[in-house]
C-alpha cells in the first residue's frame, strides 16, 4: 500500500513538473541547421536573446530531413509547448494540416502564410531589403555587372533576386545582373563547391559584386568573392564579419526579432499575418566596422533615400511572389 | 564565344571533374576486384570532413589530407570487413556506409566545433592553393597556346594534377603489372586466382585500401582545395553517385573514366553558364536538364544502345573458398 501511495505521489509530482514545462515555447529550425550563420542562426539568436532576458527555457529541434516536419510539430504540440515557432517556408503544408488539430496551441510560421485561426504568419519584405543592397551593389560595381547566387530555385529566392535586380537597375540602368540558382533540390542549400564555381563563372562574366541568398552554400560565395578580391553581399544575418573588407553589406532579415517577439508575447500572441518590411525595420542593410570603409557617403545617402522612398510609397518594389514575374530580370 | 570564355568553361570543367575522377578511379579499383562500392559518396564525405577538421585545427593542409585519407580508409575497412571477411551484401554495406558517414560527420563536427555540423572556414595556408606552373606568366601573351597554358593547365591545386596523373598510373598498374592482372582476374574469376595460389582476400583488401586512399583525396579536394574552404554537412551532394555513373559509362576502364568524368564535369560547368548556351544555340536550356544529362546518358549506356557495359563478372559476389 505504501508503495502504491509513493508511486502515485511520484507520478503526481511528475505530472506537475511536466505541467510546469508546458508553457515553454518551442522552435524548429529548417534543414540548413541551427548554425548556418544565416537564417536559422538568426532565429536561434532571437530565441537565445529571449532566454537570456527572461531566464526562461525553450525547446528546440534541428530537422534532418523533410519527413520530420510533421513529426516535430506534433511532438511539440503534444508536449504542450506554446507557442511553437518554425523557421522556414517548407512548413506551410504540414502546418496547414496540423494547426486545426491543436486549437489551443499557437503556431508562428516565418516566411510563409498559413491561414488558420491559431497561426501567426510572419513574412518579410525581402524584395525591399534586396532592393537596398541592389542600390549599394550597383554603386560599388566598377564593371557595371553584378551577380546573384540563389540557393534552391523557389519563388522566395526569386523574390530576393527580383528586388535586388530592381535596385541595381534603378541605380544604374546600364548595369547587367547575372543571376544563377544553385539547384532545385534542398541539397542546393549545402553545396558550397557549386556555389563557388557559380561565383567564378559570374566573375568571368565581369561581375564584381555578388549577392548570395543561398543558406549554407552562401559561405562558398562569400569565400570565393574574398579570394578573388571582389565584393560579396551576405544575407539574412549580418555576415559582414565573415570576410572583413570583402563583404560589401548584408541584407538583414530580422528573423531574431520575429522569434523574440513571438516568445515574449507567449501563449497569447496575436495571430494573423504580420509583415516585416523597411517600415518596421524588419529588413535592411547591415553596417558595422567591417564594411564602414566600403560604403561611401554618397552610397549611404542614396540607399537611405531609397529606403525613405520605399517607406513613403514613392518607390514600389515589385514582389516576385505576387505574380511570379519580374520586370527587371528573366529567370 | 571567344577563346578566353571557352577556356574559363574548360577550367571549371577540370575543377569539377577532379573529385569525380578520383572517386571514379577509386570505384574502378574496387569493382575491378569484384567489390561493388555504393559507398563512394560516404567515403568522400568522411574524407572531406576529417581533412577540413584537421586542417582547421592544425593549420596544416597536408596533415588534413592525411587525416582525410585515414577517415576514408576506416570507412573502407568497414566495407571490407562486411563484404570480404563476413561475406555480406556489398550493396547494403555501401548504403550503410553512406548513411553512417552522413550522420557521423555532422555529429562529430557539431560536438567538436559547435557550428552546426560545419568546420570553421579555412584561411589561407590551411587549404590547397592554386599552383602557377613554371613559365605560365611569361608565356601568357603567346597567342592561343599562352592563354591555354595559363588559364587551363596552370593555376590548379596540386590535388587536381595528382588526380590526372593517377589515370595513366591506374592504366599501368591494371594492364602492365602482375598485381593488375591478378586484380582484374579476381573480379572475373576468383576461383582461378585462388587455384593459382594467390590470396583472393588479400587482393580484394588491397583494392579496397586503394579505393579508400583515392576517395580520401577526393574528399580533401572538395573541402580543402581552393575555391573550397571548409566542410559543410552533406557537401558531396551526390558526387559519389555521379562517379559511379561515370564508372559504368567508362565501362570500368581508366582512360574512358577520364573522358567520362571530363564530360560530366563539362556538363556541370555548362550548367553554370546558361548565358553561353543561349548565345551559342539560341535556345534557353534549363539547367536541370543539364544536371540530369549524366544520368540519362548512363541509362542509355546501360540499356545497351551505345555498346555494352559489362561489369566484372564476379562483382558483387562474396568469394567462398569451398562449396
Amino acid at each position: 500500500m505504501t508503495h502504491l501511495t509513493k508511486l502515485l505521489g511520484a507520478s503526481a509530482a511528475l505530472a506537475i513538473s511536466a505541467g510546469a514545462a508546458l508553457a515553454d515555447p518551442a522552435i524548429i529550425y529548417d534543414l540548413g541547421g541551427k548554425f548556418d550563420k544565416s537564417f536559422n542562426e538568426s532565429a536561434f539568436n532571437g530565441a537565445t536573446m529571449w532566454a537570456d532576458e527572461t531566464g526562461g527555457s525553450f525547446a528546440e529541434v534541428e530537422l534532418q530531413s523533410d519527413a520530420q516536419r510533421e513529426q516535430a510539430l506534433r511532438r511539440f504540440a503534444e508536449a504542450g509547448n506554446n507557442p511553437i515557432v518554425m523557421a522556414g517556408f517548407s512548413f506551410e503544408t504540414p502546418l496547414n494540416e496540423i494547426a486545426p488539430d491543436y486549437p489551443d496551441t499557437t503556431f508562428v510560421i516565418i516566411d510563409a502564410v498559413v491561414d488558420q485561426p491559431n497561426v501567426r504568419s510572419v513574412i518579410f519584405n525581402e524584395h525591399e531589403g534586396s532592393y537596398l543592397v541592389g542600390v549599394l551593389a550597383a554603386m560599388a560595381s566598377e564593371t557595371d555587372t553584378v551577380g546573384f547566387v540563389g540557393g534552391m530555385d523557389i519563388p522566395l529566392i526569386r523574390k530576393f533576386a527580383c528586388g535586388y535586380a530592381q535596385g541595381v537597375m534603378a541605380t544604374n540602368p546600364d548595369a547587367t545582373v547575372v543571376a544563377n540558382m544553385i539547384g532545385t533540390t534542398p541539397e542546393a542549400w549545402n553545396d558550397p563547391a557549386k556555389a563557388s564555381e557559380l561565383t567564378l563563372a559570374q566573375i568571368s562574366q565581369d561581375a564584381d559584386v555578388v549577392y548570395a541568398a543561398a543558406g549554407g552554400s552562401g559561405l562558398g560565395v562569400l569565400q570565393t568573392a574574398a579570394d578573388e578580391d571582389i565584393y560579396g553581399i551576405g544575407v539574412d544575418s549580418n555576415q559582414n564579419y565573415l570576410h572583413p573588407g570583402q563583404v560589401l553589406t548584408s541584407m538583414v532579415k530580422q528573423v531574431d526579432t520575429a522569434v523574440y517577439n513571438a516568445f515574449s508575447q507567449g501563449e497569447d500572441l496575436e495571430t494573423g499575418l504580420m509583415v516585416m518590411g523597411i517600415e518596421n525595420e524588419g529588413v535592411g542593410y547591415a553596417m558595422d566596422d567591417n564594411n564602414a570603409d566600403l560604403i561611401s557617403e554618397e552610397m549611404m545617402t542614396a540607399v537611405d533615400e531609397a529606403a525613405a522612398a520605399i517607406n513613403a510609397g514613392d518607390i514600389m518594389v515589385h514582389d516576385y511572389t505576387s505574380d511570379e514575374s519580374c520586370p527587371a530580370i528573366d529567370f | 564565344m571567344d577563346l578566353l570564355t571557352l577556356l574559363q568553361v574548360l577550367d571549371a570543367t577540370v575543377r569539377l571533374a577532379t573529385p569525380l575522377l578520383l572517386a571514379c578511379l577509386a570505384g574502378l579499383f574496387s569493382e575491378r576486384a569484384g567489390i561493388f562500392d555504393i559507398g563512394l559518396e560516404g567515403k568522400m564525405l568522411g574524407g572531406a570532413f576529417l581533412s577540413a577538421a584537421i586542417a582547421a585545427v592544425t593549420g596544416s593542409v597536408w596533415l588534413g589530407l592525411g587525416a582525410g585519407i585515414v577517415a576514408a580508409l576506416l570507412l573502407s575497412a568497414i566495407h571490407g570487413l562486411a563484404s570480404i571477411t563476413f561475406r555480406g551484401n556489398q550493396l547494403i554495406s555501401g548504403v550503410a556506409i553512406n548513411f553512417f558517414a552522413q550522420g557521423l560527420t555532422v555529429v562529430i563536427a557539431q560536438s567538436w566545433f559547435g557550428q552546426g555540423g560545419r568546420t570553421p572556414q579555412l584561411g589561407d595556408g590551411s587549404r590547397f592553393a592554386g599552383l602557377t606552373l613554371p613559365g605560365a606568366e611569361a608565356l601568357r601573351d603567346v597567342p592561343i597556346l599562352g592563354p591555354i597554358y595559363y588559364e587551363l593547365i596552370s593555376g590548379h591545386t596540386i590535388l587536381v594534377y595528382i588526380a590526372f596523373l593517377i589515370v595513366p598510373l591506374t592504366w599501368w598498374v591494371l594492364y602492365r603489372t602482375r598485381y593488375g592482372l591478378r586484380l582484374r582476374a579476381v573480379g572475373e574469376n576468383p576461383a582461378a586466382v585462388d587455384t593459382a595460389g594467390v590470396s583472393v582476400r588479400g587482393l580484394r583488401y588491397s583494392a579496397i585500401v586503394i579505393c579508400g586512399v583515392l576517395t580520401g583525396i577526393a574528399g580533401a579536394q572538395l573541402a580543402t582545395a581552393e575555391p573550397a574552404a571548409g566542410f559543410i554537412k552533406d557537401m558531396t551532394a551526390g558526387r559519389g553517385y555521379i562517379a559511379l555513373a561515370a564508372l559504368i559509362f567508362a565501362k570500368w576502364r581508366p582512360w574512358y573514366a577520364l573522358f567520362a568524368c571530363l564530360l560530366f564535369g563539362f556538363l556541370q560547368a555548362l550548367e553554370l553558364r546558361p548565358d553561353l548556351i543561349q548565345a551559342v544555340i539560341g535556345l534557353r536550356v534549363q539547367g536541370q536538364l543539364l544536371s540530369a544529362l549524366p544520368y540519362i546518358m548512363t541509362v542509355v549506356i546501360l540499356a545497351g544502345f551505345v555498346g555494352k557495359a559489362i561489369p566484372p563478372r564476379a562483382g558483387g559476389e562474396p568469394y567462398v573458398k569451398e562449396r
